[in-house]
């Protein structure tokens, strides 16, 4: 059969440059392995030069891949399967970018554009010294990797298996439909399935290309390492990797942290950090990558240390990976707030035959080589810097395993034999304790006093012996101006996390010291010892920077406040006890507004005062009026609205998206909790129609109605009619029982022979008002309808975050301090080092504080 | 690896070890009937929501009160009872993880994961089924 309409062309290009970038990588891969092992300087030059053509051409392919997706999903062509279900007529431009991401297809394709971009500087930069005689192993890598990643893309069948999933699948060929039994099937698709709606967001912009590089740049440090093994130069991939390294720890850092505000920000999640797996699988890489950045300056510094670093920087690849199969394959389907499925089986094997090869392999490489690689034999002094350094290094190692290690919970009930083992003994699939956050934050804090401990006294000793006056000399002052601030916090601010008990407050109040005094130490350092040269302080920095962050975030959360409590309005009778626990832990979280009806919540008083519509179809926007008013003379001292908003879907799914209110000191965060379906709400009451004339009175079951006046053609902020229309507006002053007063304005207009009615609605009082008519005399027809259900209300949860600007600020500091060592290490002269540290502040600053 | 190392890796493992065997209670993935028999053990339950019966939720009296009858692959029912506010998409959801605590009379759920077809944009038998909706009602 013919079908029309199709266009066959752009497919069948991308498919092309598929294959030719997947052989393309097959060939890099082979021609830089032969390069790297070939003694012959002519002969490996030639299979250098060959290498680097076949992965240009692998570059250009993949860029020609996204170009043409980019096309597929901008001109709407859902004859291709990946625009059909990931494109829509309705989308914004800006979101393009975004829902070619949302795709596993996509995504992969991502991450081999940062392999490619990496690769290509390798290849600019082969002459510059920290590349030189590297190229040729590290390349090796990078080729082989991309072999894997294009695989998962190939969507070539050999046999009856298809090997990965291309993005330029037609929709008729992957879907059974009557409808692509016609040749004219395309007339029927009018539109495709769009950008999930929780994604369309800035974030979904950004987010994943900075995580993705983040993730794909931690190739970088495993190759050389690599590399070491390989070329014998044991210890040589130290000092050029080292900028790498720290680049990674940096755009991953971010990444990762970006995943959270996004979360905190325009997700109902409640928070920026939930211990999801997918959190804790991106999580993962980067804790191992900060230990070993850390032993490979230790390295540098005393010869120490470089086993170690050997095996950070391929197990940090090693769980980037892990992590790809924890969320791609689906098995952590039940426990994940992300959802997600299995791509098939075919997919599943491929990344579990990635994982084994890039996890497993080099262990093994390692292990052969481990007694070859240089190792002091005298033990480090505990009065040395590099000891205590490799003991915080150690520690973030065993936190990763600890996280890790709880986030494959689902992974081991499907082990072949362990999972019956599991069923056996624990009566049951393994799964998490009641309190999963706790479970996590009870351990995690310990790693914050140890952390932060280690980080703030390691600066004061020196590399290999430390004379005690010098360290004394140095930690002293700190120390005291630290615990005197710490004490002072205690005082000022005390923390009210009761809930786990007072030994874990006490654990906090310690953690809090712990990130204050490595904030304080690390701070005063600059000056006391670096004497102020900044350049110089990149470690200082991204240390204070580390724990400013961990302090915002122990403070936000001890004092985190929910002042949606059903109790404060009365409304709710509280429902009790937990009947087991006999605590009073039910979540009272949610609180219902009634439209126009203030509310007492916390320090505020909420009125829900009107909904409106956003630009995109769908969508519901509640405005809400917070009020805080003093209790003596009645004034208002602050006023402000939050917006947050409802997304109805196509498909009927509803997605709630917070509103906040910042302040330097604290965010007022709100979001819906449950909003009304307008069609759920259909109103049977009828009105009752009464004839009054100015002055008089009607009544309501709740209160009296009084007419002020008849105003004919009104101009004012609801109407706008000029002389020439015919329009009566009543003027009614609503008075409730309580003493309330209400003011209502239905209007009737007619216009040649129709009559409408534009009819007021007093949420408050459950009432709507019409202006029925005129009738004889001077008077007119008032209809008066009660509605027997609330007409209009909101649900909202609201929480306080104290002081949560802490945590972006300390992330952003941290991640400077990053670069400043980065452009240290990788020797950038002031020009490049401007540009680099302007950019990623600006940057920085506007994502995390300014934009919202 | 040296020797005051093995030894304060030794100790921190320990440590973590120790408290994770101190604290920890881990919980299970059941059925409602296997459920039945650990009344007031907190586990995590995956069934669907029992369409033929009411699902109850007030927000106006009581924002903070769902209740729905849940129906595992099994068979085995139960009343839910959730103290929090009604998920949007409860209704279209296709499966439910809940975690929470058997009683004598219904499930007391903590939390709901809600698994919703929309989501699945990858599932082919769900993507089968939006194009024939889709196509077929226009």
């Amino acid at each position: 059969m013919k079908f029309e309409g199709e266009h066959l062309l752009p497919g069948q290009l991308g498919h092309f440059f598929i294959i030719l970038s997947f052989v393309a990588s097959l060939l890099a891969t082979i021609a830089y392995f032969t390069a790297s092992v070939q003694k012959d300087a002519l002969l490996k030059n030639s299979w250098l030069k060959f290498a680097r053509k076949a992965f240009l051409v692998q570059v250009g392919g993949a860029f020609i891949i996204f170009a043409i997706i980019f096309y597929l999903c901008s001109n709407h062509l859902y004859e291709y399967m990946y625009a059909y279900k990931h494109a829509s007529k309705e989308l914004e431009y800006k979101y393009l970018l975004a829902c070619i991401w949302e795709g596993q297809e996509g995504s992969f394709l991502l991450w081999i554009i940062w392999h490619s971009v990496l690769g290509t500087i390798f290849i600019l930069r082969r002459k510059s010294p920290s590349i030189e005689g590297w190229e040729a192993p590290v390349m090796t890598v990078i080729s082989f990797a991309q072999f894997f990643l294009l695989m998962m893309i190939l969507g070539i069948y050999i046999f009856d298996v298809r090997i990965g999933n291309s993005p330029f699948t037609l929709t008729r060929n992957e879907i059974n439909a009557p409808i692509f039994g016609q040749p004219n099937y395309l007339t029927f698709i009018k539109d495709g399935m769009g950008l999930n709606i929780l994604l369309r967001n800035y974030w979904m912009v950004i987010h994943p290309p900075i995580l993705f590089l983040g993730f794909a740049s931690t190739i970088i440090p495993f190759a050389y390492a690599y590399a070491g093994l390989q070329t014998k130069r044991f210890g040589d991939w130290v000092k050029p990797v080292l900028p790498w390294a720290l680049f990674s720890a940096a755009i991953l850092g971010v990444g990762i942290m970006m995943g959270g505000k996004w979360a905190y920000e325009s997700l109902s999640f409640g928070g920026y950090w939930a211990w999801d797996p997918v959190e804790n699988a991106s999580l993962v890489p980067w804790l191992i990558l900060v230990a070993g950045l850390h032993t490979m300056v230790v390295y540098k510094a005393t010869g120490h240390s470089l086993r170690a670093s050997y095996l950070f920087s391929f197990l940090t690849l090693g769980f980037v990976l892990y992590s790809t199969f924890l969320t791609r394959t689906g098995i952590l389907g039940d426990t994940s707030v992300h959802s997600f499925t299995d791509a098939g089986n075919s997919i599943n094997n491929m990344i579990k035959t990635f994982l084994a090869i890039f996890f497993i392999g080099p262990l093994i490489y390692f292990y052969r080589n481990y007694s070859r690689i240089p190792a002091i034999h005298k033990e480090e002094n505990t009065n040395s810097r590099e000891f205590w350094m490799f003991i915080g290094s150690l520690v973030f190692f065993l936190t990763a395993l600890f996280i890790i290690a709880v986030t494959s919970i689902p992974v081991y009930n499907k082990l072949p034999l362990i999972g019956r083992w599991i069923a056996k003994f624990h009566g049951g699939p393994l799964a998490m304790p009641e309190n999963s956050e706790f479970f996590y934050n009870k351990i995690i804090v310990m790693v914050a006093i140890i952390i932060g401990l280690l980080s703030g006294f390691a600066q004061y000793l020196k590399y290999k012996d430390t004379q005690k006056a010098y360290f004394r000399k140095g930690i002293v002052l700190p120390t005291v101006i630290s615990a005197a601030l710490a004490a002072l916090l205690f005082v000022v601010y005390p923390f009210t996390y009761r809930k786990e008990g007072l030994g874990f407050l006490i654990t906090i109040y310690t953690a809090a010291f712990a990130t204050i005094y490595s904030l304080i130490t690390n701070t005063m350092y600059i000056w006391s010892v670096l004497k102020g040269k900044v350049m110089n302080a990149g470690g200082s920095i991204a240390h204070a920077g580390f724990a400013l962050m961990i302090l915002g975030m122990i403070i936000s959360s001890s004092n985190k406040e929910v002042i949606s409590n059903s109790r404060v309005n009365g409304l709710t009778i509280p429902v009790g006890k937990d009947p087991m626990t006999k605590q009073d832990d039910n979540p009272q979280d949610n609180l219902t507004l009634i439209r126009q009806l203030p509310t007492r919540m916390g320090d505020y008083e909420v009125t829900y005062q009107k909904d409106s519509s956003g630009h995109e179809k769908g969508r519901k926007f509640f405005q809400l009026l917070f009020q805080k008013k003093n209790a003596a003379t009645g004034k208002t001292s602050e006023s402000f609205h939050i917006s947050p908003d409802v997304y109805v879907m196509k498909d009927n799914n509803m997605s709630s998206n917070p509103d906040t209110k910042s302040y330097l000191s604290k965010d007022i965060f709100t979001y819906v909790s449950y909003a009304l379906n307008d069609a759920n709400n259909m109103d049977t009451a009828q009105f009752k129609e009464t004839e009054i004339a100015e002055g008089d009175t009607a009544f309501y079951s709740n209160g009296i109605l009084v007419l002020n006046g008849v105003t004919r053609n009104p101009n004012n902020e609801k109407y706008h009619y000029s002389p020439s229309d015919l329009a009566l507006m009543a003027d009614i002053t609503v008075i409730a029982k309580d003493g309330a007063k209400y003011k209502a304005t239905p209007l009737i207009e007619v216009k040649g022979m129709e009559a409408t009615n534009y009819d007021d609605t007093l949420y408050a009082q459950n009432l709507f008002v019409r202006f029925a008519g005129v009738s004889e005399g001077k008077k007119i027809k008032i209809g008066i309808k009660e509605s027997d259900r609330l007409i209009d209300f909101v649900t909202v949860k609201s929480f306080v975050f104290p002081y949560i600007n802490l945590v972006w600020l300390g992330l952003i500091i941290m991640a400077l301090g990053l670069i400043f060592s980065m452009i240290k290490r990788a020797n950038f002269n002031n020009k490049q080092a401007a540009v680099i540290l302007v950019l990623a502040a600006v940057g920085l600053f506007y994502m995390f504080l300014l934009a919202n | 690896m040296k020797k005051t190392h093995i030894a304060l890796l030794v100790g921190i493992a320990a440590l973590i070890v120790g408290m994770l065997a101190f604290s920890a209670d881990f919980s299970t993935y059941d059925t409602v009937n296997s459920a039945r028999n650990k009344p007031g053990k907190f586990v995590h339950l995956i069934a669907k929501l029992d369409k033929s019966k009411p699902v109850e939720y007030d927000p106006i009296n009581n924002p903070n009160y769902l209740s729905f009858y849940a129906v595992d692959s099994l068979g085995g029912q139960t009343k839910v009872v959730y103290h929090n506010s009604k998920p949007a998409d409860l209704e279209k959801s296709e499966r439910i993880v809940m975690t929470g605590k058997m009683n004598a009379d219904h499930f007391e759920c903590k939390n709901i994961l809600l698994k919703c077809p929309s989501k699945y944009k990858d599932d082919k038998e769900q993507l089968q089924k939006t194009v024939v909706d889709q196509t077929t009602s226009n």
